[in-house]
């Protein structure tokens, strides 16, 4: 692009001369261009609406009722007639269940990471712009929590509150904001020695102003590439949760749960007892391989 | 780079302070008095008064906490309320039987992650570093826990040829890993543990290979003729630091994390113990194995940082 | 003579300004003693074991509608000082007097004050402008700050975008990485204009440009100083540049004054050695006239640790003893009292053996001994 001349007289197009519009583009209208050519991401995130509109519909899709029990058509086979994906160990329909369980797996995976955005990354903008004391208690205090590899510090929580959906939410949730607020914290601070915000202060913006105005916009995209890989994380840690009996309570379906208790079936049904984990595999995958995507397409400069 | 190290060093020290607290914390988070999650249910009156003067709990939290400390740090870290035995000895058992395994782990997923990332980092783009690719995205995505039971059913419950679950007749005291009787027992948990890392270190290999490939000097050593064999080894040499350090934290999560799979193959590490714990509501048995797993994170973390300063000073701290 | 009546244009221009307090004499900003030290941490503790004396007790006044040309090598202390000025980095002391009203004094000016009447346009280009934002909210953003409605402040921006030669039609909506490097500039400097400052602080406002970006932001510059009745402080490494600019020119050498003077005295009649030797060390326009040999050598000393006495003496052709011993104040040339100069040649009591031999008195205009000046002098740059 040239540089205008002095005179803006020069500088302004004939009349009816058609102005390109097409390249002002804003970053998000660059991010969105750049997925659009991006087919296996785009496939991804539909398996990943399909698997979320299917659990908020699960009401109305799902074929029998998930709490139905049956002592005479236990672990029957995937195929069998009327249960497509066969039984579990008390003969409940398992394509239902696997359906009701999405809404607590894909809740308890996407949930804490919202949080944790929220939370983490306004901790870490906060440490990250105003630097100093703050940012020493705030930082150190993440450190903390960073010495705890992530299984364990989310058992501990979940495992003395005694689990159930709350404590593993608190857990999960305490288990992500230091990795977020790190984030958000080395993006705030090499944002704070911008012009652009000196440019701000020198203009008299209140800090808040300057905060919410000039940095969470351009903290947000680290940020969100790094959220988007941890609900995959979210996911496992969830079903490991209620695997190991701190998730939601029985007879409430739950894949990590339904895994669970259908581990007294492996030596009659395997391939049955295998489906709930394949469908935490297929739905952790999607949001790995979306983040991988979505990594791509933000990586832009402006 | 001497000060660096004791700067290091001095740092742990409140790290580990800091998790001291939260473990004894812990307690607070319980449902219920504190006092309750300490007893046995059966326990007399006397028992209770007795425990209560014990762990202070007549004294502000802060002084709690430092007697806490003080005797935590005595190696006193009470006593289980299901066996009766002392919390450390309980936990130094099963640790050994956690360490043994996850080492074994690390050091499989490292030879197969540096075969597979070497591989796709010298064809990349080209169908050997897709697959490599697919195997480590499929290795951080795959529950661990399902593939777990997925490997019994293959190989425990089709094809007979493991066990399914637990150590053996001799239990921890006997197991040797050069003898099938035992090892055998240890081989399921052992891949399943291994598949943790793989994806993640087949991902860094990957790219610090590539990124020595490179370098202008590795494309001067080619063009002086170099054989392919003498240039896999000037990269791998150079990606060793970066991957050794990958290794350390990645042995570090499977000590800490390693009670999903110890569920599914009841393997008596300190995952089980865990497990056990929260159970039966063994708060002190629950505190202990927690605070002494994330103290041995730290410290895995502590040797991590010292050995990648001693391997290349050149690397910036702040 | 033709700066004779650039300069009486400007003084006479100033007192028609409704927001001028003080009259024209008094000076639009006087900096006195300003000081900033940049500790330096280090060992095991992170105790404070040095510091970068940046700015090192600096003093001199900008008058109303001139133009103040800053020069010196880097990491003299320029940027640093824009910063103090702006209060973007708090000064360790000094004061600032804006208009005759002392910078956060109890009855004196706000900060916030201070920062609507005085704005800065930044060197880096790419980096002051927010990447996620339109230019033109980048321009809107500090009315919108100070209380303006939404949609009056997009016209002001727009206006404003007209004014520095950017069409709001092709512009407005643009994000700064849709814009060139002089285009950027033009909205940083529409962006300082926004709060209808009177003084602006161009720190390296177009040294990042190209040499034909450059002539064209510079003579935009002068534009809008007219249009908007402003007082410049230029600051910049370039010399040619601040030749054509400044009114005045102040010379800085490791955080301190040297020299301040008017332009053609500094340009023909510089006093100080470190000044005679940047002005030998530019790029002359005739390839006969350039200079081979480098007119000072070495690195300037490291602002950790200053040399004592004179900062220059390590480099300084003429150093002498008493050099190295004490630090020569600002005295004004007798000659020519608008010219000031630290440096013991030019005081003949200082006891070095060239002293007086500087102050060539046949050389100043005789214009200049009419210029209103002896009394402000006194106030600008002189120690007491």
């Amino acid at each position: 692009m040239s540089e205008m001349t002095t005179n803006p007289s020069l500088a302004v197009p004939a009349p009816g001369e058609d102005v390109p519009r097409g390249e002002r583009r804003s970053y998000w209208g660059n991010v969105r261009e750049r997925l659009r050519h991006d087919p296996v991401t785009l496939f991804f995130m539909a398996v990943i609406v399909a698997a979320v509109g299917t659990a908020v519909l699960a009401p109305w899709v799902a074929p029998h009722d998930p709490y139905a029990t049956s002592m005479l058509a236990r672990l029957r086979p995937i195929g069998t007639e009327g249960h497509i994906l066969g039984t579990d160990e008390l003969g409940r329909d398992m394509l239902s269940r696997l359906i009701w369980g999405a809404r607590t797996s894909l809740l308890m995976g996407i949930l804490p990471v919202v949080i944790a955005v929220a939370v983490g990354g306004l901790l870490g903008v906060i440490a990250g712009f105003m630097g100093g004391a703050v940012n020493m208690i705030v930082m150190r205090t993440m450190d903390v929590f960073y010495a705890f590899p992530s299984v364990l510090l989310a058992v501990a929580i979940s495992g003395t509150l005694g689990g159930g959906m709350g404590s593993g939410l608190l857990a999960l949730t305490l288990v992500f904001i230091p990795s977020l607020c790190r984030i958000a914290e080395t993006a705030a601070s090499q944002i704070r020695s911008l012009d652009f915000v000196d440019a701000a202060r020198a203009s008299g913006a209140p800090v808040h102003s300057i905060i919410l105005t000039h940095v969470v916009g351009n903290v947000l995209p680290p940020v969100l590439i790094y959220a988007s890989s941890l609900i995959s994380v979210s996911i496992l840690l969830a079903a490991g949760l209620s695997f190991l009996g701190l998730g939601v309570s029985p007879p409430t379906a739950d894949w990590g749960q339904m895994l669970s208790s259908l581990r007294q079936g492996i030596y009659m049904q395997p391939l049955v007892c295998a489906l709930p984990g394949l469908a935490i595999l297929i739905v952790s995958l999607s949001f790995n391989l979306v983040s991988d995507g979505l990594r791509q397409a933000m990586d832009i400069k402006a | 780079m001497w000060l660096y190290i004791a700067k290091r060093v001095l740092y742990a020290i409140p790290i580990a302070l800091g998790v001291s607290i939260i473990c004894f914390s812990l307690v607070y988070l319980a449902p219920g008095d504190p006092i309750q999650s300490l007893i046995p249910p059966d326990a007399s009156d006397e028992d209770i008064a007795a425990i209560r003067r014990l762990y202070g709990f007549d004294k502000p939290v802060v002084f709690q906490y430092f007697d806490w400390l003080a005797r935590a740090v005595t190696g006193d870290l009470g006593t289980s309320l299901q066996s009766n035995r002392p919390v450390l000895n309980e936990v130094t058992r099963a640790f050994g039987n956690t360490l043994m395994i996850a080492v074994a782990a690390v050091i499989v997923a490292f030879v197969l992650a540096t075969i597979f990332g070497t591989l796709a980092a010298f064809n990349l783009g080209k169908p050997v570093d897709k697959v490599a690719t697919s195997i480590s995205t499929l290795g951080v995505s795959i529950p661990n826990y399902w593939m777990g039971i997925v490997l019994v059913i293959l190989f425990s419950v089709q094809w007979r040829l493991l066990p399914a679950t637990g150590m053996g007749g001799d239990g921890s005291d006997g197991f040797s890993w050069f003898e099938w009787d035992q090892a055998r027992y240890a081989i399921l948990p052992m891949v399943t543990m291994a598949m943790i890392p793989l994806g993640v270190v087949t991902r860094s290999t990957r790219s610090a290979v590539a990124d020595t490939l490179s370098q202008d000097y590795v494309q001067l050593l080619r063009a002086k003729g170099l054989g392919e064999g003498r240039v896999v080894l000037h990269a791998l040499r150079n990606a060793l630091p970066q991957m050794l350090a990958v290794m350390g934290l990645q042995l570090g999560y499977l000590i800490g994390g390693s009670i999903l799979i110890e569920t599914v193959f009841n393997w008596p590490g300190t995952g089980l113990v865990m497990s056990r714990a929260i159970l039966t509501r063994d708060i002190p048995l629950l505190q202990g194995t927690i605070l002494i797993l994330a103290l041995s994170f730290v410290a895995i973390n502590l040797i991590v940082d010292l050995l990648q300063t001693l391997v290349d000073p050149r690397i910036k701290r702040s | 003579m033709m700066n004779f009546f650039k300069l009486t244009k400007a003084t006479v221009a100033a007192p028609a300004d409704p927001r001028d307090r003080g009259g024209p004499r008094q000076p639009m900003l006087i900096a006195r003693n300003l000081r900033k030290h940049f500790p330096i941490t280090g060992g095991l503790l992170g105790r404070t074991v040095a510091s970068v004396r940046a700015v090192d007790d600096v003093s001199f006044a900008v008058r109303k509608g001139e133009t103040l040309g800053v020069v010196g090598e880097s990491g003299c202390g320029k940027s640093t000082l824009a910063k103090l000025l702006m209060h973007l980095v708090p000064p360790d002391s000094g004061e600032l007097i804006f208009d005759g009203l002392e910078v956060g004094a109890r009855d004196g000016l706000r900060l916030r004050d201070l920062r609507r009447n005085m704005q800065m346009v930044f060197q880096d280009s790419a980096s002051s402008l927010n990447p996620r934002m339109p230019i033109e909210e980048s321009v809107a953003y500090g009315p919108r700050v100070h209380g303006m409605g939404r949609a009056q402040a997009r016209a002001h921006a727009i206006s404003l975008l007209e004014q520095v030669g950017l069409p709001a039609r092709l512009f407005a909506g643009r994000y700064p990485h849709e814009l060139s490097g002089g285009q950027k500039q033009r909205v940083n400097i529409a962006r300082a204009l926004a709060l209808d400052p009177r003084m602006l602080i161009l720190d390296e406002a177009v040294s990042a440009l190209d040499k034909s970006v450059e002539a064209q932001v510079l003579n935009l510059l002068r534009r809008l100083k007219a249009e908007f009745n402003l007082t410049y402080l230029f600051i910049s490494h370039d010399l040619h540049v601040v030749q054509y600019i400044s009114d005045r020119v102040m010379v800085m050498y490791l955080g301190e004054v040297v020299e301040i003077g008017p332009v053609e005295r500094i340009y023909a009649s510089a006093t100080h050695p470190y000044t005679r030797a940047l002005l030998a060390s530019q790029l002359h326009a005739d390839p006969r006239a350039r200079v081979t040999e480098p007119p000072i050598t070495g690195d300037p000393p490291n602002p950790v640790n200053p040399p004592g006495g004179c900062r220059f003496h390590t480099r300084c052709p003429f150093a002498e003893t008493i050099c190295s011993q004490t630090a020569p104040a600002l005295t004004p040339l007798p000659a020519a009292s608008e010219h000031v100069v630290a440096c013991h040649m030019a005081d003949p009591a200082s006891g070095h053996t060239r002293a007086g031999a500087q102050a060539r008195p046949g050389l100043v205009p005789s214009a200049f001994a009419d210029t209103p000046g002896p009394d402000r002098t006194s106030k600008e740059g002189v120690r007491a």
